[in-house]
């Protein structure tokens, strides 16, 4: 198949083989499960149960809540400990309320939905209302709610639906291992997502660098015409969606679009494994393939992990650490978020734990830029970081703005290949947070504006309203006295002549 | 375990770029011309050499220190060492001690730290230093001599050398034109370019470097494979390089076809003065040269241009030096209009079309 060149990238040291080999392994259930509200862009889910209740493994405990959203189920059975705050794994280190699940060690089943017999006959709406009941949220680590995704074939024509197995990220390998380990349940699974968007092709992308995968899968998708498996260049960030979709078709998102308006719709391999699981066999999202790795981790292992396990049980499981790492991440080195504690819990997007020296990282002082450019060279979203920063620096927001800092979408490339060691994206992130908050104010003052002004114009209305009444009125008045005085006049004219 | 927050967000992964190994592929690059140049012009030009690159390190050290960092954080990183070494390079071989010293004041006191040290200056530090003391003492820095290679005949000793670089021993039995000065001195004179030019050393002394010039002028071959080996590591791309050496050339060529008599030919234009050594290592440089490969493209073809007009019709025989500060006067203003076009956006930054679907 032809493919397109995408812009810029790098080629991190993408250390797979310490992983990559490793069969998937179950985790042992934990004494305790965290199962935090929100996991989820979108709003935050609604608890169901209360400190006591018994739950069985996939019952629903919170729902999902306004249109993007997602509910969250049981990891497996037992009683609710508490529903309360626990810290979250976010870099703010802040809690969220989180339903703490005591395992009863039987791991029942609930009463699940009925499996879809035929998905392929079924309604479209079928599908995405128990993709949505499941709580499936993108995999790859975005954790967006699948269901809302689903929904683009409504509005818009979709021709493709990609399925994201380039997991471009170095270290990560639960992708590349749910590819080897369940080829058929990942192309079933893409083939319902396709049937539900109205995509009549598939295309499975998968990075050079997972040959099994490629031959595995491509061997499952032989008997389905639809389905094509396809290897791409081993080039970061090939796994993000628009650089996937260039990839592919050629086409280049316009700003402030979505690939599913050029009828592209981009989803992880993980992903589809989940909707076929949910529309097979009813089973909701309640375990996940986590990759956990480093030069830190002393048996590097890629983990089937029951959402809500801390993160400590995981590492622990891995034989611990062989030193202290320099890095705690929580996804992937180049896109991941730092983990503030091990005591946070594993959710739906965790790809990957990572525990890094620090010769791994290779993290130095920053030192002056000297202009090489070479941040320009890989910059996949055309992005001049070395003239942003420094604006940023100054806190020149407006500036980096126009020069495009929210196109900005953290792959890392800059910081990774600066050879002054300066945290370009680490600006980027913050002019962006800072740029996103200013924008919220700002629309919070033009609504207040509007307001105030649709309240001035209509007490200045009402005020004209009474004065036009007023007016009216003493108009009114005023014939009255008139023709009153006329009477009057005409009655003592009268009067004048009777007494005359 | 506690909570431990973060200092940075993600990458929690860098390559093993850095300054310091940026600036000695560039020095290991220089490394086989500069040897081959200290040979052929003997003890004096190692003598200066010493001198430049010494009195440039510490001049950094004095500015760094004056700021109050620890001497290491950029001294460490080889760019004083490397503005030293192109300074040297661009002198003529048997200039006095205190040309070196004086430039280096110039390179990294004025045009350098003045700025604000490392990656601030508007100006390449070397070529400042060259044109200063080019205006300042025009005969000292013209005074080229033919090759003297060590261990040579005529080559000087250490002694004379000390003599030559440290002393006042007068240079003029010695001296020689280089082969832009020489042609220039004699159009002058009205001897046409086409008759001058059968006088200057032969194409392939001029490409080894056995012929009169600064240290780094000479030596083409050397300087190109320097060049090459900077390409091969990524440490410059093509694009400056092509275009300073392209455009000279077709400067030099068309108007060598349109008149003879009065313009040296492309060939001659390319493979004498500093045109390599600028090509390659002075206008790549990156702080004073545009980020975008679109703007080095143009700063290229500007230098390559007025090195072309300055050579030709200004008083100075060799042009590569002011064309290089010109154009990183112009660096700024190149790198606003050559900005890349954002993903997803038309070159004016505005969100591409989204094309209706048929």
């Amino acid at each position: 198949m032809k493919l397109f060149p995408i812009r810029g990238g790098v080629h991190p040291e993408y250390r797979k083989e310490l992983c990559s080999e490793k069969a998937i392994v179950a985790l042992p259930m934990p004494e305790l499960l965290y199962i935090p509200l929100q996991q989820h862009i979108g709003a935050p889910a609604e608890a169901l149960v209360r400190e006591g209740d018994l739950v069985k493994k996939g019952q629903m405990v919170a729902r999902g809540q306004g249109a993007v959203s997602a509910p969250h189920h049981a990891p497996t059975s037992g009683r609710i400990k508490a529903v309360t705050q626990v810290l979250a794994i976010h870099p703010s280190g802040l809690t969220q309320l989180t339903i703490v699940i005591e395992p009863d060690g039987k791991d029942e089943w609930a009463d699940l939905p009925a499996p879809i017999a035929d998905p392929f006959t079924a309604k479209p709406q079928a599908i995405k209302d128990r993709v949505a009941q499941s709580g499936i949220v993108g995999m790859g680590g975005a954790a967006f709610p699948s269901a809302v995704k689903l929904n683009l074939g409504i509005q818009l024509k979709i021709d493709l639906l990609l399925i994201n197995g380039a997991e471009c990220e170095p270290y990560l390998t639960c992708d590349d291992r749910v590819m080897r380990e369940r080829a058929d349940e990942v192309i079933d699974g893409a083939r319902i997502m396709a049937h539900a968007l109205g995509a009549p092709k598939v295309i499975i992308a998968i990075e050079e660098n997972k040959p099994q995968a490629i031959e595995i899968m491509t061997k499952a998708a032989a008997s389905q015409p639809n389905v094509e498996v396809v290897g791409v260049p081993v080039q970061y960030p090939m796994g993000a969606e628009r650089q996937l979709t260039q990839a592919i078709t050629g086409l280049e998102t316009p700003s402030r679009k979505l690939t599913a308006d050029l009828g592209v719709v981009v989803h992880n391999v993980a992903t589809a494994r989940a909707v076929q699981q949910a529309v097979r066999y009813g089973r909701p999202l309640v375990s996940r393939v986590v990759t956990v790795s480093g030069g830190a981790i002393r048996e590097p292992k890629n983990v089937d992990v029951p959402i809500g396990t801390p993160v400590a049980k995981v590492v622990e499981f891995c034989g611990g650490f062989t030193s202290e790492p320099a890095r705690l991440v929580n996804g992937g080195p180049m896109m991941g978020a730092p983990l503030v504690s091990l005591d946070v819990p594993v959710v739906k997007g965790t790809s990957g734990i990572l525990a890094l020296t620090a010769e791994e990282v290779k993290e130095r002082p920053t030192s002056p830029c000297i202009r090489c450019g070479v941040c320009i060279t890989v910059c996949p979203c055309g992005l001049s970081p070395v003239e942003m920063a420094p604006h940023i620096r100054k806190d020149h927001l407006d500036v980096a703005a126009k020069l495009g800092v929210m196109d900005c979408f953290s792959c890392g490339s800059c910081s990774w290949v600066c050879p002054s060691h300066i945290p370009l994206v680490h600006y980027f992130n913050y002019a962006k947070g800072m740029l996103a908050e200013q924008d919220r104010e700002q629309k919070k003052i033009d609504r207040t504006k509007d307001l105030a002004e649709a309240h001035a114009i209509r007490i200045e209305k009402a005020e004209e309203a009474k004065k036009a009444a007023m007016a009216a009125k003493q108009a009114e008045m005023a014939a009255k006295q008139a023709a009153l005085a006329a009477q009057n006049q005409g009655a003592s004219a009268a009067d004048d002549k009777a007494n005359a | 375990m506690s909570t431990v927050y973060p200092s940075k967000t993600a990458p929690f992964a860098y390559s093993a770029n850095s300054v310091q190994k940026t600036m000695t592929t560039v020095l290991w690059a220089l490394a086989p011309a500069t040897v081959f140049n200290l040979y052929l012009f003997g003890w004096p030009a190692i003598l200066l050499f010493a001198v430049t690159v010494g009195a440039c390190a510490a001049a950094e050290a004095s500015c760094i220190a004056l700021s109050g960092r620890p001497a290491t954080s950029t001294l460490g990183d080889g760019s004083a060492v490397l503005t030293g070494w192109l300074l040297a390079m661009s002198l003529p071989p048997w200039a006095p001690w205190w040309i070196g010293v004086l430039g280096a004041i110039f390179a990294i006191y004025l045009a350098k730290h003045a700025y604000g040290g490392l990656g601030q200056n508007a100006f390449n530090p070397a070529m400042v230093a060259r044109v200063a003391l080019l205006v300042s003492f025009p005969v000292v820095m013209t005074t080229w001599i033919v090759p003297h290679p060590l261990f040579s005949a005529n080559a000087p000793s250490l002694a004379d050398a000390f003599a030559i670089t440290f002393g006042s021993k007068p240079l003029d039995a010695m001296s020689s034109a280089s082969v832009l000065g020489f042609v220039k001195t004699e159009l002058s004179r009205g001897i046409p370019v086409s008759q001058s030019i059968t006088q200057v050393p032969n194409l392939m002394d001029m490409a080894m470097g056995y012929r009169a010039g600064s240290m780094g002028e000479t030596s083409a071959l050397l300087i190109l494979a320097g060049g090459l080996f900077l390409m091969a590591r990524g440490i410059i791309t093509w694009h400056i390089p092509v275009s300073v050496i392209g455009s000279l050339f077709l400067m030099g060529t068309v108007f060598n076809l349109v008149n003879p008599a009065r313009f040296t030919d492309g060939t001659i234009q390319v493979m004498s003065g500093a045109t390599f050594l600028g090509a390659f290592f002075i206008a790549t440089d990156y702080v004073t040269s545009p980020v975008s490969k679109k703007g080095q493209l143009v700063f290229g073809i500007g230098c390559g241009v007025f090195t072309w007009i300055i050579r030709t019709f200004a008083g100075y025989p060799e042009g590569m030096a002011f064309a290089v500060l010109l154009m990183n006067s112009l660096t700024p203003i190149i790198d606003q209009y050559t900005r890349p076009r954002g993903f997803g956006r038309t070159s004016k930054g505005e969100p591409l079309p989204l094309k209706v679907k048929s």
